[in-house]
């Protein structure tokens, strides 16, 4: 009787137990995602297709029965485009909502923005847009290109003979840091191929730059000098519509003069009639017109979660998809969202590449991506041209610029550094 | 893309010509070549247009020209080489070999033959070649140009006998050029490319600069690039001829580019000229209304493209008068809602409107999304007008000018001639006497706001052939605006005029030697110190109004 009386007991406790766990569970039965894209302002027009991949994603995870047994849960804030604010918006996010990671930024300005919250805080960033490099943080994977995916490639496509062997270029750029530091790069680049600076042109416009006769004029001018030249954009966001316009008007055929662009796709191209830029070029790991079934798929599930089939799909689209999946494979693996968890799983971390290959986490925060060069066609589509043969491992720090060439990025033992010219923890 | 007309004339020309000049080549050989085509290297490409291109035949010519259009696809069911032509969603698509139609087919059912820029310039030219003859002049323009930039030795004799049949001074023009370039680029005789460089002189044209240049520059290693120094001096003197010329019309293109950044300017100002500068309204949302003019362009032609394509190029016509009434009408409510209770409150107006900016652009944000809107070109305002060599004047920017002026004449008539220009005067001039007089002036400030905001939304329409149609379009330009205005000075009309067009012209003259982003800052602060020596800008108003 007593023994029975005391199993009861038991029993009740362990119940009592099991469901109190349960109503713990039910507590932090989420895990919170940060996004931190812009959704009003200057850059809305580029971050709020971010955001909606992200929840595409996110909502993706939770139909197949989310993340160790755990429900995701997007926690969306709007940084506005006004860069001191990223810096309060991911604080909120990681203080107060508790994210496992953000997935945010897209210009360099507020990736700097927010960095030092991120390194003080321990929190972990997801970079999806590519950059000027230069740059490997401890506490964000960058999952767009690195200089050395895009840019040097075009350039080296453009001096050869498919590409029309450019012997003369020019940089054009919006006036901030990525253009900056990529046509440095660049410079440095041509210098070691053997072009003079002489047959450089560099010019940088503001921000929304709308009024291009002058720049358009110029370049014209420049490719009269009896080599054969090409035009190297950086430049961003709005300005490039009416600059594409003005190229059309003043019939700059591709074949004579090419413009190959690091910041215009598909999403850019859907505001201009792309007749007369037909045969002009971009530069990025990604483009939709791609046959690949897991891009098919992608851009049926795009369209699906949107509700718009008219909707393009972009790089940093697949970059910020590549980026959540390994994010989320790191956390199976780790068993727990623990940011120094997470970021040890996170190395060596692979996700098939929606255009073929295999994208691969390396040690220095960068991925192993293909690089893919396509010409503009007449239906707002970009169409490959040139592809590398392989990956090609995102670089850090470029080895044109001297100072830099000299560093090395490694988050594993024995470096454990993002610009170390020796390991930190070498043996002596 | 080609008429159809027109592309049966060149293919019954080509298949006459072909007919004449060459046995026709064995379908079997035609496919083979469509084969190289498709090869994934280019080099196989290239040589495989090379082939079709020396065969002469009429189908070789509708491949090509299907190829460099993009048209040319495979089918992804029996990999049949296939030229398509658009219809709808999908192609309507023909044999390429044969002619002969198959019939509708889908976008994805489709593999296109890729081309890119090196593969495009030698069809060009291929083509050029095969349609030297043509009977429309301006194909063979397009021909002689094509062979003007391939400089292909073998064309030589082709050039000389169609520049003798020539009728045409533009075409013939063309062809001598062709023909002095492929001699300067290919020939061994020394007279004959001195010759070639003296006919080149008379062209004054950035593509023959080049050409010259390139004969008279050194080499990477200091070297000259031509070894015959009389040739090099023929080339120098070509050099400096050109570019005498070039630096002329150099200058007037700087002169219509500034001229049409003034036009832009005067068109966002002019709205503000009258709700700022006569009414005294300090408008924050000013860009706004240019915002909402640029997207009733969007709808409009969104209705167009649903109900009327043919009819697409009179889009804007009626966007005109529908941006002007749509922003009109909001321009009306802000005044009756918010602004008439705060005149005479400046700092209030100034946020309560800021407030009003953000507002109206989240919400179109809301309505059509963040990203940019596509605002297509009617045709007589897409390409340009090449008056000479480095002279090619746009045409949106040469209809932006001729709008923004009749904008301006036609508001100067109402103010001036007109029974409610008369009444809008008198308010501004003096409130209590024009109300005394028995003019509603509620009434005349909520039809001087309205005109203001109507004339922004006009500007947006002009803007949104140039600029993007996105939430932020009015902000760009609300700076400039009160620039001009105040520049200009304040509430006259004229002044504004001036201002726009003078502020053009300093900043593109500027532009070329301080760059666009130090030329912006070194107008700005011209303008400031202009401020400070006349603080009511160029035109200064005088007498009583100033009270007011």
């Amino acid at each position: 009787m007593k023994s029975v009386k005391r199993g009861a007991i038991a029993a009740a406790a362990l119940a009592a137990a099991v469901t109190g766990s349960q109503e713990l569970r039910a507590a932090d039965d989420v895990i919170k995602v940060g996004v931190l894209h812009s959704l009003s302002g200057t850059m809305a027009i580029s971050e709020t297709t971010l955001k909606d991949t992200v929840l595409m994603m996110v909502d993706d995870i939770n139909r197949s029965g989310g993340l160790l047994g755990k429900k995701v849960e997007a926690v969306v804030v709007d940084p506005a485009s006004d860069w001191p604010l990223f810096a309060e918006k991911a604080r909120e996010l990681l203080e107060k909502e508790k994210v496992a990671a953000v997935f945010g930024c897209w210009t360099s300005v507020s990736r700097k923005s927010v960095l030092p919250v991120f390194e003080e805080l321990n929190g972990l960033l997801f970079y999806p847009v590519q950059y000027e490099g230069e740059e490997s943080s401890r506490n964000v994977f960058y999952t767009g290109a690195a200089p050395n995916q895009q840019a040097i490639p075009a350039v080296e496509y453009l001096m050869s003979e498919d590409g029309g062997g450019a012997e003369r270029f020019v940089l054009l750029g919006t006036d901030y840091v990525y253009p900056r530091t990529t046509n440095k790069i660049l410079r440095a680049f041509l210098n070691a191929k053997g072009i003079s600076d002489a047959d450089i042109m560099e010019n940088y416009t503001p921000f929304g730059h709308s009024d291009w006769q002058t720049i358009v004029a110029e370049v014209k001018a420049f490719a009269s000098q009896g080599k054969k030249t090409a035009v190297v954009s950086t430049i961003n966001g709005d300005a490039n519509v009416p600059f594409y316009k003005e190229l059309g008007n003043q019939g700059i055929a591709a074949e004579e003069i090419p413009v190959v662009a690091f910041s215009v796709g598909e999403e850019e191209l859907a505001g201009l009639d792309t007749g007369p830029l037909v045969g002009h070029l971009a530069a990025w790991n990604y483009f939709m017109s791609v046959e690949a079934k897991a891009n098919d798929a992608f851009i049926e599930q795009w369209h699906a979660f949107i509700g718009d089939s008219d909707r393009v799909t972009n790089d940093p689209m697949e970059a910020t998809y590549i980026g959540f999946k390994m994010w989320a494979q790191a956390v199976k693996q780790a068993g727990s969202t623990d940011v120094d968890a997470v970021r040890q799983a996170m190395y060596g971390q692979t996700v098939p590449n929606l255009t073929g290959g295999t994208a691969v986490m390396n040690v220095n925060h960068h991925l192993s991506k293909p690089v893919l060069i396509g010409e503009i066609q007449d239906d707002g589509m970009i169409e490959t041209v040139w592809s590398t043969e392989g990956e090609v491992p995102g670089d850090a720090w470029s080895d044109y610029i001297p100072e830099s060439a000299k560093l090395t990025a490694d988050w594993t033992y024995p470096w454990v550094c993002g610009n170390c010219e020796a390991p930190t923890y070498a043996m002596n | 893309m080609m008429s159809f007309g027109r592309l049966a004339r060149s293919l019954l020309f080509l298949a006459v010509t072909a007919a004449l000049l060459l046995p026709a080549t064995a379908a079997a050989e035609v496919s083979a070549d469509l084969k190289g085509l498709a090869e994934r290297s280019n080099d196989a490409k290239a040589a495989a247009v090379e082939r079709l291109a020396a065969g002469g035949e009429a189908r070789a010519v509708a491949i090509l020209q299907a190829f460099l259009d993009g048209r040319l696809f495979r089918t992804k069911e029996d990999d049949r080489f296939v030229i398509g032509a658009r219809s709808g969603g999908g192609y309507v698509i023909a044999d390429a070999v044969t002619g002969e139609a198959l019939g509708e087919v889908g976008k994805r059912a489709l593999r296109k033959v890729r081309i890119n820029n090196r593969l495009r310039q030698l069809v060009k030219g291929k083509l050029g070649s095969l349609t030297l003859g043509s009977p429309d002049p301006a194909a063979r323009i397009r021909a002689a140009d094509a062979v003007f930039r391939s400089e292909r030795a073998e064309m030589t004799p082709a050039l000389q006998a169609a520049l003798e049949r020539e009728q045409d001074a533009k075409v013939a023009a063309r062809l001598r050029r062709a023909l002095a370039a492929t001699q300067l680029a290919r020939s061994d005789d020394k007279e004959t490319r001195i010759a070639a460089l003296r006919t080149l002189a008379d062209f004054v044209d950035p593509e023959v600069r080049a050409l010259a240049a390139a004969v008279a520059a050194l080499g990477t290693d200091g070297t000259p690039a031509e070894p015959d120094s009389e040739i090099r001096a023929a080339a120098q003197e070509t050099l400096d001829e050109i570019e005498r010329g070039l630096a002329f019309n150099g200058f007037l293109a700087n002169v219509f580019q500034g001229v049409s950044l003034g036009s832009v300017l005067l068109l966002a100002a002019i709205g503000l000229a009258i709700t700022f500068g006569v009414m005294g309204v300090i408008n924050m949302a000013h860009g706004e209304m240019v915002m909402l003019g640029a997207y009733t362009t969007f709808v409009v032609q969104e209705v167009f493209r649903a109900a009327a394509p043919g009819l697409f190029d009179l889009s804007l016509l009626v966007a005109v008068p529908a941006a002007f009434l749509v922003t009109a009408a909001v321009g009306v409510g802000i005044e009756r809602g918010v602004i008439r209770f705060l005149y005479g409150r400046p700092l209030e107006t100034l946020l309560a409107t800021w407030g009003l900016s953000l507002i109206l652009q989240q919400l179109v944000r809301s309505v059509f999304g963040p990203t940019n809107r596509e605002v297509g070109n009617p045709s007589w305002m897409s390409g340009a007008w090449e008056v000479a060599g480095g002279l090619t004047l746009t045409y949106n920017r040469i209809w932006i000018i001729v709008f923004a002026l009749a904008v301006f004449a036609v508001l100067v008539l109402v103010i001036r001639f007109s029974r409610y220009g008369l009444q809008m005067r008198a308010v501004t001039q003096n409130r209590a006497m024009a109300s005394s007089m028995g003019i509603r002036t509620g009434w005349v400030d909520a039809m001087t706001f309205g005109l203001g905001s109507g004339i922004a939304g006009m500007a947006g329409v002009a803007l949104s052939q140039i600029d993007n149609v996105s939430p932020n379009l009015g902000q760009g330009y609300i700076i400039d605006s009160f620039m001009v205005v105040v520049f200009g000075g304040v509430g006259n009309l004229w002044g504004t005029l001036v201002g726009a067009l003078s502020l053009g012209l300093v900043n593109k003259f500027l532009e070329p030697y301080a760059g666009a982003v130090l030329g912006k800052i070194l107008v700005l602060v011209a303008i400031i110190l202009f401020i400070q020596k006349r603080p009511r800008g160029l035109f200064a108003l005088r007498g009583r109004a100033l009270e007011a």
